[in-house]
């Protein structure tokens, strides 16, 4: 547990980066602090493992106040990740990743395997493991990173901005890999970020900052997506926040049709309905087709790819979305497993959006009981 | 000309004894030696101290300044001025010594500094991050990853020695400024062209040996010659993308059809 109490950082021309902040943030849970530039939410982060020092207050790990250990201690102890992942150039990817267990003394050997096994942890190939970071992309020199964070397995972590240097498509593999990994191992994590759907996908507790380091609003994102607390919050959070909020709502048994499919390869022509879904050999769907358009057997050129497909015990976002996405209007259902289950329409998923409650003061006092 | 230079060059009589070619070459490389390291010891130390603290930074810019010295007239004013505190050869030593240090502290404090200056700062702060310490953020990250800028400092600090140490022979000393300065004066421009040539020679084989030595000490890593494997390198990004599409379950949000 991470515990900030009145802590307050204020520079020396007088300007404050961060002004009385207290919170707590839970063991095994993902912190993210959110906020304008300015904010004081790379300062917060970096107080905690004391590359800077708080001018008053205390922060505490587990009960001790931090200022009490020492530097190089307290900080092999955290997991360290920033923006541009700041890799060693001149160690290949295995060294850079065993650069903590060396400084902790490991011998080589026990290092070389531990820092295998963590490549391969981050979806990394075992022969990456003697390149150079120069010869790496962007978003594997991130994964070497948050490998390097984790070789002394450090119960603490501390994410700056780990992901907002590499493109989205990469940045939405990364925060998976990572929401996985942390799944696996349960640290208590501080993420920093300024992008408001990164915080709300990956955060267990979301910490809006204002400029001037002030807390704003501290929650779970479900709770923080409802209530606002105030102007800027709601600023903050943005427009979508009714639909993305759907994303928090697991999914209650949709009542599904079921769907007529026809396999890849066979024939539509004696068809009548205008949209039709093709499915491979093992039931999984491939994409919506017209049958009145084809006159043989279905090829994959024929598939419409507009669809997308949502998950039976995912969220209400995902079965919308299929839905709104669909050139039938029937929104594809797949189990854990990928198979069809069936398909559902938008004003169905939509009553049960209506049915469903909104998240309410319950949630964000529980969190808040759980970290103290 | 040439011709008789290389008859010069290449006869036993030219290199043989203590005032041979070969004794003065051992002499010229002494002195130069003597000069880069002493310079090193000094300059190093305070290039690393400034490169990792970015105090004091005007040491930089004094030391550049020093470029501008003449160094035949500071030759002769340190001459002057130390030679009769002492009796044998350092008197003559100890002058031209002083001499090349001052002319090779700029380059090889620069190099330091600026290869130290240059070091990713994202690299700094994760290091400090990590939990090196001061001095283990110096030996084991700023040190390696300024050592192309540190080396060619000294390369070129070399180079300038090496040219320079001729004047040595002014104030008496041997090396191969000797045959420069005799060879003006008696008018045996052979030898004169030959010495040039000796020293020129000289220069461009220590050159080639740090070269060499550069090549070893540089991490792969930072000189491209990594880059050579760019084509491993793209096929590794296609498995970067296989492995996590592949590795990780469906993600929580949607997947497109038949992607």
């Amino acid at each position: 547990m991470i515990r900030f109490d009145n802590v307050t950082k204020q520079y020396p021309g007088g300007t404050v980066a961060v002004d009385d902040l207290s919170l707590t943030a839970p063991t095994g849970r993902i912190t993210v602090f959110v906020g304008p530039s300015g904010c004081g939410k790379t300062t917060s982060l970096r107080m905690i493992n004391r590359m800077i020092e708080p001018t008053t207050g205390t922060i505490s790990l587990d009960g001790q106040d931090t200022a009490t250990m020492n530097e190089a201690e307290l900080r092999r102890g955290i997991g360290y990740v920033i923006q541009h992942a700041g890799l060693f150039p001149h160690r290949t990817v295995l060294d850079n990743v065993g650069t903590v267990p060396r400084l902790l003394g490991w011998d080589k050997k026990e290092t070389r395997e531990r820092s295998r096994e963590l490549l391969a942890r981050v979806g990394l190939a075992p022969e990456l493991a003697d390149r150079y970071p120069s010869q790496l992309s962007g978003g594997q020199q991130q994964r070497v990173g948050v490998a390097r964070a984790l070789a002394a397995d450090p119960p603490v972590m501390l994410m700056d901005e780990p992901f907002s240097a590499v493109d989205p498509v990469v940045r939405e593999q990364l925060q998976d890999v990572f929401l996985d990994l942390q799944g696996e191992l349960g640290k208590t994590i501080i993420f920093v970020t300024h992008d408001i759907d990164e915080a709300i996908k990956l955060g267990d507790q979301v910490a809006v900052l204002r400029v001037g380091g002030k807390l704003a609003q501290i929650s779970d994102p479900a709770y923080l997506l409802a209530h606002p607390v105030d102007d800027f919050v709601a600023d903050f959070v943005g427009r979508d926040r009714g639909y993305r909020s759907l994303q928090f709502q697991p999914t209650p048994r949709l009542p599904l049709a079921n769907e007529r499919t026809v396999v890849l390869g066979e024939s539509v022509a004696d068809l009548s309905v205008p949209w039709v879904l093709v499915v491979d050999d093992a039931h999984r769907p491939l994409g919506w087709v017209e049958p009145s358009r084809i006159d043989a057997e279905v090829r994959t050129e024929h598939l419409h790819r507009g669809g997308t497909v949502a998950r039976a015990s995912g969220s209400l976002r995902g079965a919308l979305d299929a839905a709104l996405s669909s050139p039938s209007r029937r929104g594809v259902i797949v189990d854990d497993s990928g198979e069809l289950v069936g398909t559902v329409r938008a004003h169905e998923v939509l009553s049960l959006i209506e049915a469903a409650d909104r998240p309410d003061e319950d949630r964000a006092s529980a969190l808040a009981e759980e970290g103290s | 000309m040439i011709g008789s230079i290389l008859e010069w060059l290449t006869s036993a009589d030219t290199w043989s004894g203590d005032s041979g070619l070969g004794a003065r070459l051992v002499q010229h490389l002494w002195y130069s030696l003597l000069a880069v390291v002493i310079a090193a010891v000094i300059a190093i130390p305070l290039g690393l101290w400034v490169g990792h603290t970015g105090r004091a930074r005007w040491l930089v810019t004094l030391a550049n300044s020093l470029r501008a010295v003449p160094t035949l007239g500071l030759l002769f004013a340190v001459a002057l001025w130390l030679g009769p505190k002492f009796t044998s050869d350092l008197a003559f030593l100890i002058p031209s010594v002083v001499v090349l240090v001052v002319l090779v502290i700029p380059p090889i404090l620069s190099g330091v500094y600026a290869g130290v200056e240059a070091v990713d700062p994202a690299a700094r702060d994760a290091a400090r991050g990590m939990g090196m310490t001061g001095a283990e953020v110096v030996r084991q990250v700023e040190i390696p990853n300024a050592l192309p800028l540190m080396l060619s400092g000294l390369r070129s600090a070399f180079l300038q020695v090496i040219a320079t140490a001729t004047v040595a022979a002014y104030v008496g000393l041997g090396g191969l400024g000797r045959y420069l300065i005799d060879g003006l004066k008696t008018g045996d421009y052979v030898s004169t062209a030959g010495g040039a040539l000796v020293v020129s020679l000289l220069a461009l084989a220590v050159d080639g040996v740090l070269a060499l030595i550069q090549r070893l000490v540089v991490s792969p890593g930072l000189t491209g010659k990594a880059s050579l494997t760019r084509r491993r390198g793209m096929s590794a990004v296609s498995a970067e993308v296989a492995s996590s599409d592949g590795g990780s379950p469906l993600p929580e949000t949607n997947r497109r059809i038949s992607s």
